[in-house]
């Protein structure tokens, strides 16, 4: 099980990047638990300075605009 | 990967490469072709609807059939640009080159660095505390947080098109000068306390994003993704915004506005930032009603003036910071980018 974290306020490419993953995730049979994290506390606590960030088991991957496909693909099957 | 894949992958990934830069070239030369023609376009327009071109009607026709193709042209051409400039920058790229940079030269690069770094108001406080927490001076960030805003691609294509490419390099001047001299000030003053407690304690963990490669199709793609999305989204404004500027065009008396707006009503720019600071819009639906107020015996440095205000400063943003800045010190950041406004309004009627 991958524990998948999508940082973001809730604008509409953070829950558009949540769907992505968890579309793609269903597509390549992995299972993930994808959580939003919408507190902004916590989103810095990552690092990052751009939203959406991605977070899988712990490691960002990604942050600012909508993944790339390919990329997901790689993140979810490594 | 077998050796077979990869050698094959690296012979087609050439003529690829080479097909989308052509492309991309034919592209821009039909878009100077078109562009060319766009006088001709406008005349036959007018002359098709039969209006006599002297009428107001034909007036506001002719200046309507002109510039809306002209300015989405121009427009998309700079959102191009900027696209392809902005892929080779990352917030977080930027926040390693901020990071530690004193005052004076880390406002400089903060304000240059927001006119080509992505950004997007609604990361604007993820941004803000990133940026703090990887030890961004204050001021600098500010610097940015003014510059990336206020200097964007819409700004500058509208600017471009409906005014020419001076108006358009003195407002990025103008813009530029704003946003370093306010971070400055906001440094100088030494207000971190002023910050909310919870900003100040967070410690971000050091991020190590594995650098995206992008060749330069992506880059490419990148241009096109920023024309879809902006011209995409702010089509409908600049339509509206130039129709309301015809009709100015065609029917409002040519110095109406000079004794209102004019440079010796020096009252004219305090009133102008004071309604644009409340003001939101984005400078899509703005710019074009400025040409025509231009055209109408505005001053320029009182349109510039109202411009930024209301770009720079706008209650939704000051909203979305108030989760992280106490109110005084929302109140010395609108304080201080409105009087340095004031002062490029002034500076400005006064030079020009």
């Amino acid at each position: 099980m991958k524990e998948v974290k999508v940082l973001g306020p809730g604008c509409k490419r953070c829950v558009a990047t949540a769907e992505m993953i968890q579309n793609e995730a269903d597509k390549l049979g992995v299972a993930v638990r994808v959580e939003k994290v919408t507190d902004y506390a916590a989103i810095a606590g990552y690092g990052i300075a751009s939203t959406p960030g991605v977070v899988i088991d712990g490691k960002v991957v990604h942050a600012g605009g909508l993944p790339k496909p390919d990329d997901l693909a790689r993140w979810l099957t490594a | 990967m077998s050796f077979d894949s990869m050698s094959e992958r690296a012979v087609d990934a050439r003529p690829s490469t080479a097909r989308w830069i052509g492309w991309t070239v034919a592209a821009l030369i039909a878009w100077g072709i078109i562009y060319s023609q766009l006088v001709p376009f406008s005349a036959w327009v007018t002359a098709a609807t039969r209006i006599d071109p002297n009428s107001h009607l034909g007036e506001a026709v002719s200046f309507f059939a002109y510039d809306t193709p002209k300015v989405l042209m121009l427009l998309a051409l700079v959102v191009f640009g900027m696209g392809v400039v902005r892929s080779f920058f990352s917030p977080e790229r930027t926040k390693i080159l901020l990071a530690g940079k004193g005052q004076g030269i880390g406002n400089v690069l903060a304000a240059s660095l927001g006119i080509v770094t992505p950004f997007c108001s609604c990361s604007a406080v993820p941004l803000f505390i990133g940026f703090v927490s990887a030890g961004v001076p204050l001021g600098v960030t500010f610097s940015f947080l003014i510059s990336a805003p206020m200097v964007n691609e819409v700004a500058l294509g509208l600017l471009f098109g409906l005014l020419g490419w001076k108006v358009a390099l003195t407002y990025l001047c103008f813009g530029l000068a704003v946003a370093i001299v306010s971070g400055w000030i906001i440094g100088r003053l030494h207000l971190d306390l002023w910050l909310e407690d919870w900003v100040r304690n967070i410690r971000a963990a050091a991020v190590d994003l594995p650098a995206e490669e992008l060749s330069a199709i992506d880059r490419i793609k990148a241009g096109i993704e920023a024309v879809y999305d902006i011209v995409g989204k702010v089509w409908p404004w600049i339509i509206a915004g130039i129709a309301v500027g015809a009709f100015i065009h065609g029917y409002v008396p040519a110095d109406l506005l000079a004794t209102i707006m004019g440079r010796d009503a020096w009252w004219s720019i305090p009133a102008a930032v004071a309604i644009g600071i409340p003001m939101y819009s984005n400078a899509a639906g703005i710019i074009p009603i400025v040409e025509a107020l231009l055209a109408k015996g505005a001053a320029l440095g009182t349109v510039l003036a109202f411009m930024m205000s209301v770009i720079a400063l706008s209650l939704p943003e000051l909203i979305i910071l108030r989760k992280v800045l106490t109110i005084r010190l929302i109140a010395v950041f609108v304080g201080v980018v409105g009087s340095g406004i004031l002062g490029v309004g002034f500076l400005f009627n006064f030079l020009f």
